[in-house]
């Protein structure tokens, strides 16, 4: 059996499932924000939107879900053509510095998210 | 005349692979590639190196790739591969050349003994034979066809990319014959082996696979039996 100590959940199907619900949690999220340019918007009603408690909220596991996501897909990627066999010796290298690069970057974006709406 | 290009390594005294060109005389006749190859090694360079058996699609031995596409040579017809009157013939893709079209499957039959493609069955064997019903043997229909010509995984990108890691189409479309298999009773030990980001999971079901089956078979579908069935085991 193969393992890998860096995939989200280390086994595939937990990884598998979470990239499906994140995805429709995601789907959700930017039908409800598509229903609501539709309409006029403005900053007042932007604010009054995100001012909401369940707003913050679904924006929150929005933001969660898509940092999932992002890294149940990115790590796949990154484990296709980021290897020694594709890329010689350093391989493994340049794959963990850019594991290393995304995953800040998603946990970042996650704190900026949180600061931005719960401010 | 069609023109072939056919691809030509010799590791004992090329440095690279290259194309050879070549203008077959057809005759005007619908040939399968493989009568091409006969042809092109009768009448050309004796030398051209490439597997084959049966010649009839039951072998598996002679998976190329033709004009882009995998497929076993000796039940391809011309008239379905050659568009514009011109046929180039490719080992394989994606694994290592051992001469000409001839490719080392090492890593494929690895991925495929991974699988434990045998029935495991440790209850003493009845006297005549272990019965199933119409029903479930007919669960094995679309599985058990399958000739091993590699055509499928060496079309494969994830199988590509992870040969040693993703178990691949014929692989998995070989685990899913036996967890499938009513006779069968190491269903929780096979499950509990594919269960990690590669064995299955690197396949995102981009169909390749069922696109150039030389028998129709469909490993895309039984790979995602495989994993409803992870997914029943749980949750």
């Amino acid at each position: 059996m193969v393992t890998s100590v860096t995939s989200f959940s280390r086994t595939g199907l937990s990884d598998w499932l979470i990239q499906r619900v994140t995805s429709l949690v995601l789907l959700a999220y930017f039908i409800v924000i598509a229903y609501q340019l539709l309409g006029s918007v403005d900053y007042t009603s932007w604010r009054s939107l995100f001012d909401q408690t369940w707003m913050k909220v679904f924006t929150l596991m929005a933001a969660l879900s898509l940092a999932a996501h992002s890294w149940i897909g990115l790590w796949s990627v990154f484990t296709d053509y980021l290897t020694e066999r594709m890329l010689g010796p350093k391989g493994n290298a340049i794959r963990l510095l850019c594991e290393l690069g995304v995953s800040l970057a998603l946990v970042g974006y996650v704190i900026w998210v949180i600061v931005i709406i719960w401010s | 005349m069609l023109e072939v290009s056919l691809y030509r390594y010799n590791p004992e005294t090329d440095e690279a692979p290259y194309m050879q060109d070549f203008s077959v005389d057809t005759g005007g006749r619908d040939l399968m590639v493989l009568d091409v190859l006969e042809l092109i090694k009768a009448d050309h360079d004796g030398s051209v190196t490439y597997r084959r058996s049966c010649r009839e699609g039951v072998c598996g031995s002679d998976g190329l790739n033709m004009n882009g596409k995998n497929g076993l040579a000796c039940i391809t017809p011309l008239s379905e591969s050659v568009k514009s009157d011109k046929l180039v013939i490719r080992p394989l893709p994606g694994l290592p050349v051992i001469r000409d079209l001839v490719v080392d499957m090492s890593l494929f039959y690895a991925q495929y003994e991974k699988v434990q493609p045998y029935l495991q069955n440790p209850t003493p064997a009845p006297a005549i034979e272990r019965l199933q019903s119409p029903e479930e043997r007919a669960q094995l229909d679309g599985l058990y066809e399958c000739i091993l010509c590699a055509c499928c995984s060496t079309s494969c990108p994830s199988f590509w990319w992870n040969p040693d890691r993703f178990v691949g189409p014929a692989g998995l479309l070989q685990a899913y014959r036996f967890l499938a298999d009513s006779r069968d009773t190491a269903t929780e030990d096979r499950l509990a082996k594919l269960d990690d980001p590669f064995s299955v999971f690197r396949c995102h079901g981009i169909q390749n696979c069922v696109n150039v089956c030389p028998k129709g078979l469909n490993p895309t579908k039984a790979i995602g039996h495989i994993r409803t069935m992870l997914l029943n085991r749980a949750t």
